[in-house]
């Protein structure tokens, strides 16, 4: 199972001293702690050692987003103070990477802040979403997962298209044991979530997740995954007023399934 | 003609894109009919382009070319005119919409036309120009079958190219026998387009003005371009013994050689065809030949303040092909009228702000109608990424918001909530501190594993979604536990 890591390793260097810190994102973090401890397990459990700097808080997605950038900029300092004596960053969730990769570099154009873009320069690049890191980096696709249901895969906007994260995800999933993974229809559409939109513009986010969830029940999965919780909340959010019996679960908590030990 | 809704061009107060969207939402009809629409046109589109295997160049070349124009925009510009005054042509300028329909009333009065003929032009509908010729006693006909569809509906145009496809075919009979007289008609698109031909065919040759916009215009020989699908173009810009063609500045492109890459790229990403069935080339005036006299009003009416702007100044790169529409989620189930603007979408959504400018609350609300999905970036034959460019207006209007909003902008609810988070999260114990009073504060919301409603603002997330409560530990605490009560070793 640590066939892959050595091919990434730089010469010398062995998966136990390559700092990899766990950027949990505040998100996670306060609404969906299981993700972070999932994510810990699998990488763990594939020989990384996981650092969780504590100072860590908010990448400054929703405010930059929204439009309030001018707040967001501390923010973006403070992750890149916290994270850039690392050689790699992994965090459970599309979005804040897409952050950090695609617009940290406008942030700091906006602070007029040379210091502060060359760091982003330097450090965006090895800040990854959990299955590019584990598919790409540490070329991993069976992590020794058993889940045995019926689960069909979201590829939510920010994964696919900002960051191209491309198959990663499936690659994992059809490496997990017991699992029947069964195809999304028009899976590429945007659920509808979109941060603030989902408040912001409450209506039309909503008749996006109605067809989302349509094809969703359509697959007739017990489990929709995605690589993002905040999509998945949403997602979720919606099943559950529907009490549909179909529950919303991060990809990171499957991985970290496993057949002997209790679920966690 | 019927007034019209106003948009944000008029400079009226327009509303909002969440208040029209929510009447948009409701209508079941144009749901079915715009999701059935743009899914097939999308489908379609994705096969017209994956037959080419050099596409990813191609969009690239277009974006190039596109940027270096607008680079030295000044300079084709007056090449552009020196050229077409050499063909025989006239050349006009105009700062604004009021100039542009000023000149083209001129010219349509100096030969006592009371009728003109247009081909569909979005730069006429951006000023308005139907309703400014009305106002001096000229009646303008549309001439493309969806363009006149919505000018007898006394509607406005809801997509780029098809304007009218918020309606279906047995909605498009009836208006017809309603408005033209026709009697005994089936609703079978030729059927149909035969009753608009005939009643089309009158007015071509009547008309002593023929208006039209442009696709494109070299600077390099002076040939203005018109791209359709119809061939009513083709005779309004041939019958009429006058031409006038109304462009916006950003049309222009360096020399006949580049139409190599943009009609590549515009059939395929607007209509799905390899090339489209008309495409009509005119260098000024030719003796004996089509109109005698041919005037190209030259447009500016906000575009060089969007061409000021860094990251906004991309928009401009837009051939109208309207692929981004198309692919829009939000589009597709609000429809283009909720946009208030004659550029529905995406590119709508990104061009009608920065062309009347920030801190207009109807347009401001813009930026905001769109999830980020990125699908319209995809697509975009030109490259504009979209969704870099609304962000960069969200923020635009948030410090305008800021800065010269008063009290009422600094004592925004958003803006105070906003404040307050940026501050909590630039702390690690306020953030810590603020997770446990979540966790307390939730404890009038939450019943059963669930909050089913939320209070506020915030009231729409629980219309239809519940919400999970903050969980009994954070993930830190949980790190914290497990490493003991050290602070961990990252830290
Ligand atoms: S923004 Fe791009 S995709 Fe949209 S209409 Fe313009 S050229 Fe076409």
């Amino acid at each position: 199972m640590l066939r892959g890591i050595g091919a990434w390793i730089p010469d010398g260097e062995k998966g136990s001293t390559l700092r990899v810190a766990l950027f949990i994102t505040c998100f996670n973090d306060t609404l969906f702690p299981e993700t972070g401890r999932a994510t810990v397990e699998v990488l763990e459990r594939l020989g990384v050692r996981v650092d969780f700097p504590l100072e860590q808080t908010c990448c400054g997605q929703m405010h930059f987003n929204t439009g309030y950038q001018r707040e967001a900029i501390p923010l973006v300092r403070r992750f890149v103070d916290v994270f850039k004596n690392y050689d790699a960053v992994v965090a459970p969730s599309g979005s804040c990477v897409g952050m950090v990769r695609e617009l940290y570099p406008m942030a700091a154009e906006l602070a007029h802040d040379k210091r502060l873009a060359a760091d982003v320069e330097e450090l965006a690049p090895k800040v990854f979403e959990l299955s590019e890191f584990l598919v790409n980096k540490l070329e991993v696709t069976n992590v020794g997962a058993y889940y045995p249901h019926r689960v069909t895969y979201h590829p939510t906007c920010h994964s696919l298209r900002m960051l191209k994260v491309g198959d990663a995800p499936l690659k994992l999933l059809r490496a997990v044991d017991g699992m029947d993974l069964v195809e999304l229809p028009e899976a590429k559409e945007c659920c509808g979530f979109g941060g603030t939109f989902a408040v912001k513009n409450a209506d039309t986010s909503i008749a996006m997740l109605s067809d989302k969830l349509r094809h969703v029940l359509g697959t007739e999965a017990e489990v929709c995954t995605a690589g993002d919780n905040s999509c998945l909340m949403h997602i979720g959010g919606g099943l559950k007023r529907q009490r549909a019996g179909v529950r919303a679960v991060h990809l990171a908590e499957i991985l970290a399934s496993e057949a002997t030990e209790e679920r966690k | 003609m019927e007034i019209k809704a106003p948009d944000a061009f008029s400079g009226g107060k327009t509303p909002s894109f969440e208040e029209s969207a929510r009447e948009s939402l409701a209508d079941a009809q144009l749901r079915r009919n715009l999701g059935k629409a743009t899914q097939t046109i999308r489908a379609k589109r994705a096969v017209a382009v994956e037959e080419m295997p050099d596409w990813e160049q191609l969009r690239e070349a277009g974006r190039a070319l596109k940027s270096r124009t607008l680079r030295h925009l000044d300079e084709y510009l007056l090449q552009l005119e020196e050229s077409v005054k050499r063909a025989g042509g006239q050349v006009h300028w105009a700062r604004d919409a009021e100039e542009a329909n000023g000149i083209i009333a001129g010219i349509a009065k100096s030969h006592e036309a009371k009728e003109v003929v247009k081909v569909k032009s979005i730069a006429t509908d951006e000023t308005k120009l139907n309703e400014h010729l009305e106002s001096e006693g000229i009646e303008a006909f549309e001439t493309d079958l969806a363009e006149l569809i919505i000018q007898l509906a006394g509607e406005t145009s809801s997509h780029i190219l098809v304007p009218a496809i918020h309606k279906n075919r047995s909605e498009i009979r009836e208006l017809f026998m309603q408005k033209l007289g026709a009697r005994d008609l089936s609703d079978d698109p030729p059927d149909l387009a035969n009753v608009a031909r005939l009643y089309l065919r009158e007015k071509f040759l009547k008309a002593k003005v023929g208006i039209s916009g442009a696709n494109f215009a070299v600077a390099e020989t002076g040939t203005v371009c018109v791209v359709e699908s119809e061939g009513n173009g083709r005779m309004c810009t041939t019958l009429p013994p006058v031409l006038v063609t109304l462009m916006g500045i950003e049309k222009v492109i360096p020399t006949w050689r580049d139409y190599e890459v943009f009609m590549q790229l515009l059939p395929r990403s607007s209509t799905a065809e390899r090339m489209n069935p008309y495409t009509s080339f005119w260098t000024g005036v030719s003796e004996g030949d089509g109109p005698q006299e041919f005037h190209l009003v030259l447009m500016d009416n906000g575009r060089t303040e969007v061409l000021d702007d860094e990251i906004g100044r991309q928009t401009l790169n837009c051939i109208r092909c309207s692929a981004c529409l198309n692919v829009c989620p939000v589009y597709e189930r609000t429809g283009g009228h909720a946009y208030n603007s004659v550029y529905p979408g995406p590119i709508g959504a990104i061009l009608t702000p920065q062309l009347v400018g920030i801190g207009k609350p109807g347009s401001d609300s813009l930026p905001y109608a769109s999830s980020l999905c990125g699908a319209c970036y995809e697509v975009c034959p030109v490259k504009i990424n979209i969704p870099e460019v609304l962000i960069h207006l969200r923020g635009k209007v948030v410090r305008h918001k800021q800065d010269e909003g008063g009290i009422k902008g600094k004592l925004d609810p958003e803006n105070v909530a906003m404040k307050a988070m940026a501050k909590t999260f630039s702390d690690r114990r306020l953030y810590e501190g603020a997770q446990r009073a979540a966790r307390i504060g939730q404890w009038p919301l939450a019943r059963g594993g669930a909050i089913h409603r939320l209070p506020g603002r915030l009231a729409g997330w629980t219309e239809a979604r519940e919400l999970r409560p903050v969980p009994e530990q954070t993930f830190r605490e949980w790190w914290r536990s497990r490493n003991g009560s050290a602070e961990g070793p990252g830290s």
